[in-house]
């Protein structure tokens, strides 16, 4: 199934999106028990504190300010110097203590703004805040409709989890542009080690305001929150159905309300969920639990000093410190440890070309395969830049190093010394190549009448035979060499 | 003879010449209790397996040296039941708590459990620790001990009434708008309340959680300064916790007040009280100044605001706080088929009148929309109140004035809220502006006690104890026991 194209309503459309990550902490944001919450049986992986148990209190997780600083940080925002938590109060089963420990009008950061292209247009979105809270528990409702659920039964592993909260601006005009947005804020979170980027299992989670207006006009629309979006193509689908949804409304005379809608992915639909009249009134003020935060500058700066290169900064300086091409710079800085790796390949003598393409090509597929990176396999970046380091000395071909890749990827092992074990050196010696050539002809006349003939392809399946004859290891240059001096002579 | 009315100092130094065990303490407590408690209340439950290992912890901890028995080691004491010991129940008064045992102990009880102090019970106190009278307890009201009849003040009143009674010598409270010293007051014992962040909060029940404090109830001060010091510090758990190290409260216990200046405030001798209350602190002033401290009066202008000030920042925080009574996790729920219904049931049941009114005042308080007229200005009135009292330290020492504007009054005589409330004008302001503040007795009026408070600087604990230690040094009053201690 592909993507439904945008279609152009007539409207200017108005899309801001609010993510929300879990952060890879190691432990709750606000108690010890674990932030690793999945694996453990229901209820078991909590405490009085995450429990909200009367009496018991909450303590700052720091590595949680730390990293959602350094998300700030990475997405252009000002730290001020004072920021506080607030309480947002409502019912529900899911949150034990009755409210969420959240921010409100002084977060831990405000204003950045994240760039990228979309389509080739430079595209720039405002970051209006992020800020730090807790995860919620999870419910498992009997049933498959959860309006027809006779029972729920609550599970609090999850409660208390550090959730950074990633508020963008209205700024983006189009579902491919959120889209965008949303992949290169992802790209980011997992670039600097806060976030694991999973949409599918919840640990970043989406939703999008979206509204139309006429062309040309300031105010805006009447916006429509949509939820429950779990995947890039959930998030492009669902928001492609609003804009036609809503345009049609407008179409017609109508007035859109203002409400919650969840995307239905088995309906292909956005759903009414909730509507502003039903919408609750948190009761927002300061935690008297928690005092404010002051963050020093020094704490800032070291955050800030600690941030790696950017993906979209390091493509750029791949593609003119290395003459890699947009593309093969883009694919080897998507994910941090792929270009760690290539510059460690590179580090290790392997020419800037050489390593892109194996990388890409032979290595991505073994690692999928196997579902093991190379710096994490038996083989290592040491042993694939001593593998190519025999190909560039010409002592063995391409194909005994793509069979020795293969072999050696997840064992690992020295390819010098088996090169020598197993006599795979490339056999370049001119004479005894000769000597197969000369009985290659003499087996494949019609082949050689072809190619004298002038059908160059028959020349292919000559050295062909010379590879099969020489069990791979005849450096191909010099047969073709040698078998068109015959041919030709 | 029985232990019952003596300080826990007599007690500790008669478990150090060897003349009585912390077995026989506790078995003089437990007579005590069964004696009075059918009349009293004061308890609702007794923690007896724990009190009987405490009992034998402390005896080991006497034995040797080594162990390091401090002050309380084999004192009973009594807990009031907003403080979570674990596995035993704690109802905060509530009906909707009635079955809920902790799974946790709080830091306070912790420590005292690790002095080798000897826990005998819950007390009983308002519901969620809102009152000023023990009448919104869901679980009966408490006899003052001076008058079976009255009250014992509130929300602390069974912990007090225990200290009154002799049925302990030490227990402790929790003081939010006076919970501490009013029942002090009425039941005339010594009641302190820390400078705010003294004492850890975690493992207490949260009425308002800016402004809740735990502290002691004894018969002396010196007692009051031990029973502070064994559970003062700071908890990494407790994140408003203060970290300065706590100053030894016995060091300047008797350094006297010659030197000292010390303020009466204008606004808390007022037309609101009692003539005997007034009649009773002025002579108390008067003892303080012949014993060498200048007196002079103050002003703190914004007093008459604290109350209104207070019924909106505690009852905006309780809205909150009580928010997870919800009968989904513990406690008590009454089912119904829907959540909502569930939710609803649920509260309208296990919560009191006085509990309701104060969610409802706090819920209101918090709206969008009444949020700037009603939460936000009262936090700057409670700045307003904290920088007056700065003010007045620039100039005295410590204040003096009444802790109550009433001595205790016949049990269901108040049905009127904002009268009830005004019970803890005298003491709210303390709590609002997180200063220590202690009530020690200083007479009767009508046979009932009277009390006297000494409030001090943030962080200066310490001073208040020196204030009402040299006052008791010079007078009699704390030695006077309700008819009902001796059998």
């Amino acid at each position: 199934m592909t993507a439904p194209a945008t279609v152009d309503t007539g409207y200017e459309v108005v899309i801001g999106l609010e993510v929300h990550a879990q952060l890879l902490t190691r432990s709750k944001m606000f108690c010890s028990c674990s932030a690793a919450y999945t694996t453990a049986p229901p209820n078991s992986n909590t405490c009085p504190v995450c429990l909200g148990l009367p009496g018991a209190l909450p303590v700052i997780n720091r590595q949680a300010v730390e990293m959602t600083v350094r998300t700030a940080l990475a997405l252009n925002c000002e730290i001020p110097p004072f920021t506080k938590f607030d309480r947002k109060n409502y019912f529900y089963p899911d949150l034990p203590k009755g409210y969420q420990i959240s921010q409100y009008d002084l977060p831990l950061s405000q204003d950045g703004h994240l760039e990228f292209d979309v389509d080739g247009v430079r595209t720039r979105c405002g970051v209006t805040r992020v800020h730090l809270e807790e995860d919620t528990g999870t419910m498992h409702h009997a049933g498959d409709v959860l309006q027809e659920a006779t029972s729920s039964l609550v599970d609090l592993n999850r409660c208390g989890v550090p959730l950074m909260e990633i508020v963008g601006e209205p700024d983006l005009r189009s579902a491919d542009a959120a889209r965008e947005y949303l992949v290169r804020l992802r790209q980011i979170l997992v670039y600097i080690g806060v976030n694991d980027g999973n949409l599918e299992e919840g640990s970043l989670r989406c939703d999008a305001n979206v509204s139309l207006r006429v062309r040309g006009a300031t105010e805006l629309g009447t916006k429509v929150e949509v939820k429950n979006m779990n995947s890039f193509r959930a998030v492009h689908h669902a928001i492609t159905f609003e804009i036609e949804r809503q345009a049609r409304v407008l179409d017609d005379g109508g007035a859109l309300v203002q409400e919650t809608r969840g995307w239905v992915e088995a309906r292909g639909a956005t759903v009414s969920q909730r509507s502003k009249e039903m919408a609750h009134d948190y009761r927002y003020f300061p935690e008297p639990d928690l005092p404010p935060l002051q963050l020093g500058r020094d704490l800032v700066e070291s955050i800030r000093a600690a941030i790696p290169e950017l993906p979209e900064a390091r493509a750029a300086r791949f593609s003119s410190q290395y003459g890699l091409s947009a593309y093969d710079a883009a694919v080897l800085t998507g994910v941090r440890a792929e270009a760690d790796t290539y510059e460690a390949l590179v580090d290790a003598g392997v020419s800037a070309k050489v390593a892109a393409n194996w990388q890409m090509g032979d290595v991505a597929a073994l690692a999928n395969e196997h579902h093991v990176a190379l710096a994490d396999s038996g083989l290592g970046v040491g042993g694939l830049a001593a593998l190519l380091a025999l190909v560039e000395s010409g002592a063995i071909n391409g194909s005994t190093a793509k069979e020795l890749l293969s072999e050696l990827y997840i064992v690992g092992g020295d390819p010098a010394a088996l090169v020598t074990e197993r006599g795979l050196g490339q056999v370049g010696d001119a004479a005894q190549l000769a000597a197969v050539v000369a009985e290659v002809i003499e087996a494949n006349p019609k082949a050689c009448a072809d190619f004298r003939g002038g059908r160059e392809a028959a020349l292919q399946s000559l050295v062909g035979q010379v590879m099969k004859a020489t069990r791979g290891r005849a450096d191909a240059r010099m047969v073709t060499t040698l078998l068109r001096e015959r041919l030709s002579g | 003879m029985s232990s019952a009315g003596l300080t826990a100092a007599a007690m500790a130094a008669a478990l150090r010449r060897g003349e009585v065990t912390p077995q026989e303490l506790l078995a003089d407590a437990r007579a005590q209790v069964s004696r009075l408690d059918s009349s009293l209340n004061a308890f609702l439950a007794l923690t007896d397996d724990l009190a009987d290992r405490q009992a034998e912890r402390a005896t080991e901890m006497l034995r040797d040296d080594r162990l390091g028995a401090g002050p309380l080691c084999g004192i009973p004491v009594a807990l009031k039941d907003v403080l979570c010991v674990e596995g035993y129940p704690t109802t905060a008064g509530s009906r909707i708590l009635e079955n809920f045992r902790p799974p946790y102990t709080a830091t306070a009880v912790q420590r005292l459990i690790d002095a080798g102090a000897v826990p005998v019970g819950k007390t009983n106190c308002d519901e969620f620790a809102m009152g000023s009278s023990t009448e919104n307890s869901a679980y009966g009201t408490v006899g003052n001990p001076w008058d079976v009849e009255r009250v014992p003040g509130g929300s602390s009143g069974g912990s007090a009434a225990a200290v009154a009674a002799g049925m302990v010598p030490i227990s402790y409270g929790t003081d939010t708008g006076g919970s501490i010293r009013q029942p002090a007051s009425l039941c005339g014992v010594v009641g302190f309340k820390p400078t705010y962040g003294r004492v850890s909060r975690y493992g207490l029940i949260a009425f308002a959680s800016s402004l809740d404090q735990v502290g002691p109830f004894a018969h002396s001060v010196e007692d009051a300064a031990v029973a502070y010091a064994v559970v003062a510090g700071n908890d990494p758990r407790d994140s408003t916790s203060v970290i300065d190290a706590v100053e030894d409260p016995l060091s300047a216990l008797r350094d006297g007040v010659r030197g000292m200046r010390l303020g009466v405030p204008r606004e808390y001798m007022g037309d609101g009280l009692e003539a005997g209350v007034r009649e009773r602190v002025t002579e108390a002033i008067r003892v303080l100044e012949e014993l060498g401290a200048t007196v002079e009066e103050v002003s703190l202008p914004s007093t008459e605001l604290g109350l209104s000030t207070y019924y909106i920042i505690a009852p905006a925080e309780c809205s909150s706080n009580l928010a997870r009574y919800d009968g989904v996790r513990f406690g008590m729920r009454v089912e119904r088929p829907s959540l909502t219904e569930t939710y609803l049931r649920t509260r309208d049941q296990g919560f009191g009148n006085e509990v309701k009114r104060r969610v409802m005042l706090g819920t209101y308080a918090l709206s969008s929309g009444y949020y700037d007229a009603y939460y936000r200005r009262a936090q700057k009135v409670r700045t307003v109140i904290a920088r007056e009292f700065d003010a007045v330290f620039e100039t005295v020492d410590a204040l003096v004035c009444p802790t109550s504007p009433k001595v205790a009054f016949t049990t269901g005589a108040i049905q009127d809220p904002v009268e009830m409330y005004l019970n803890d004008a005298l003491t709210i302001p303390v709590n609002l502006a997180g200063l220590p503040g202690i009530s020690l007795p200083c007479g009767f009026s009508d046979e009932l006690p009277v009390g006297l408070q000494v409030i001090a600087p943030r962080l200066q604990d310490a001073r208040v104890f020196r204030v009402a230690a040299a006052y008791e040094a010079a007078t009699e009053w704390h030695r006077h026991r309700a008819p009902l201690v001796a059998a």
